[in-house]
């Protein structure tokens, strides 16, 4: 039976992990073609990802697209968590099915939805519309993860501190607000590293004016493959590890995926 | 801080922000396409105000039958092939100890993250003559010369039961980890093999979770725009891919509306479907 679940284990590791290898292994081929196993070993075409002024504007894109839409994220999110925490309005869940509705829907759709309003606003093409986007698109996961960290709450704590005499706002700031603090941060982290990947909303916003790495590859992938689209990949693969297993490290992951019952 | 109604219009502050920004840039955008999908098309510029049911009406031609009907199957094969392969799988994960748990849960979240650019990429670089998986056959003397796997429609497959088996077992994991595990325990002590108690009282017992997955994954899967794309011909296109198609490259906004509007109604019910499935398992 265990030789049975290891081989069953090993299986599915090995498809999810099998393109990653190879991918992994185009990247350090030392001449611009994809053969695997690689002729020699380069890490040229990370350096490119740098030194390429073409890749390097595509980051920075991506990176700015991603720090600044998951912190609007995250600022949309967290007022309505605490607000759906602290009152009982049941007809404000409204904005909470709102602000599950972007994700749930095939993402197409919300990427047309953004492509016509911008188009009618004739702000089609601009920046930041690609930020406030990603930042609906992506309010989901702050918005599951604090709700998750608000109901984790145990509210004696907070009424223990108001009998203390502490007005709502210290109440806030110093019981909740730390508190709720790593579901924050993790909510921020899974928006960053989404809206890093994210291809369709950020192509029907931006796509012919800027160009964000994963725009980019696909606009690469047209013209032929070079091993620099496979170090972006192991470079994106390397990214979401480490902000998941940080998360793990200093969160409860588990938890965070819904399983909140069970042994410690 | 009881939890307690708002008392004056000040108390609704909070709500102010948020309610602003999810009304103007989604309720807003949404409306603003299904508007779009009875406008007529613009050869010039994007569309010209109207209300036209012809969008529509295109539906109701025979490919768009055949790209329908092929959408829907293909999304069916993806769900059956990743529920099949992904519950016996989590239910095993939920039985490890917990350092292992966290090790595969975050490997699913990196791969689960990744772009569909950078899945297809992956894969088309795997299934291709000159990197793939058949210089390794080639290798070990099981074949002659390396060939190329795609495009095809296993090709397809393969790639979104890849993009779509994370997010099944992270779907189905909360279900398994809260399953009580004194029900395999009492099916072993009365004499049955293990996989005997995981058939026949496992699975039965999260009867309403496994369907309600396949419907998830079958939205999941209907979403996917460009794997179909990378890995397949163009008589393997999904109805996303020809929304996308008929937006970008045609410029023909009010039929990619259209046609949106439509996945939005067949998502939206399914949805609907997966909640009342899971009410009826609470209920019980």
């Amino acid at each position: 039976m265990t030789w049975l679940r290891r081989l069953y284990f090993l299986t599915v590791a090995l498809f999810l992990a099998a393109p990653l290898i190879v991918v992994a292994g185009v990247s350090v081929n030392e001449k611009q073609d994809l053969t695997f196993p690689p002729k020699g070993f380069s890490l040229s075409w990370y350096a490119q990802i740098f030194t390429d002024p073409e890749w390097r504007a595509a980051l920075i894109h991506s990176l700015t697209l991603a720090v600044c839409s998951a912190a609007l994220a995250v600022a949309i999110a967290l007022p309505l968590a605490w607000f759906l925490w602290r009152r009982i309005a049941p007809w404000t869940n409204i904005f909470r099915v709102l602000g599950l509705a972007p994700f749930i829907l095939p993402p197409v759709i919300t990427a047309l939805g953004f492509l016509s309003f911008w188009a009618t606003l004739g702000l089609f093409g601009q920046f930041f519309t690609a930020i406030v986007s990603h930042a609906i698109f992506f309010v989901t996961l702050p918005l599951v993860t604090l709700s998750l960290g608000f109901a984790s709450i145990d509210r004696s704590l907070v009424e223990a501190a108001a009998t203390m005499g502490a007005d709502d706002r210290t109440v806030a700031r110093t019981v909740v607000l730390p508190l709720i603090l790593p579901y924050l941060v993790s909510g921020y982290a899974f928006a960053f590293v989404l809206s890093l990947n994210e291809y369709i909303v950020a192509y029907m916003t931006i796509g012919f004016t800027t160009e964000t790495l994963p725009i980019k590859i696909f606009n690469a992938l047209r013209y032929g493959y070079t091993p620099t689209m496979a170090s972006v990949s192991v470079f994106f693969v390397a990214v979401a590890a480490v902000v998941f297993g940080l998360i793990a490290a200093f969160g409860d992951i588990r938890k965070l995926l819904g399983a909140m019952s069970s042994e410690r | 801080m009881r939890r307690e109604p708002p008392r004056s219009a000040a108390d609704y502050a909070p709500l102010a922000f948020p309610a602003l920004m999810l009304i103007v840039f989604f309720v807003v955008p949404f409306s603003t396409m299904v508007a779009v999908s009875f406008f007529k098309r613009d050869p010039a510029g994007f569309y010209k105000p109207d209300f036209v049911i012809d969008n529509y009406e295109r539906f109701l031609s025979a490919f768009f039958g055949e790209v329908l009907g092929f959408s829907l199957m293909l999304a069916v094969g993806v769900a059956v092939c990743c529920v099949v392969i992904a519950f016996p799988f989590t239910y095993l994960l939920t039985r490890r100890p917990r350092r292992v748990q966290i090790l595969w849960l975050v490997g699913l979240m990196s791969v689960l993250s990744l772009s569909e650019v950078i899945i297809g990429f992956s894969w088309s670089t795997l299934l291709s003559r000159t990197a793939g998986i058949t210089n390794l056959l080639v290798a070990v003397g099981l074949m002659d010369q390396p060939v190329a796997l795609l495009p095809s429609l296993g090709a397809v497959l393969t790639g979104m039961v890849y993009q779509a088996l994370p997010y099944t077992i992270l779907v189905l994991y909360p279900a398994l980890v809260r399953l009580d595990p004194t029900l395999t325990e009492a099916a072993r002590t009365l004499g049955a093999s293990p996989v005997r108690a995981f058939l026949n009282v496992v699975v039965p017992a999260l009867r309403n979770t496994i369907v309600a997955t396949l419907i998830m994954v079958f939205v999941f899967a209907l979403g996917s725009y460009l794997l179909p794309q990378i890995l397949g011909r163009p008589q393997q296109w999904t109805l996303s891919v020809l929304i996308t198609d008929q937006a970008i490259y045609q410029s023909n906004m009010p039929f990619a509306a259209a046609m949106a509007v439509f996945l939005v109604l067949i998502s939206l019910a399914l949805v609907g479907l997966t909640l009342l499935v899971g009410r009826r398992e609470n209920a019980a």
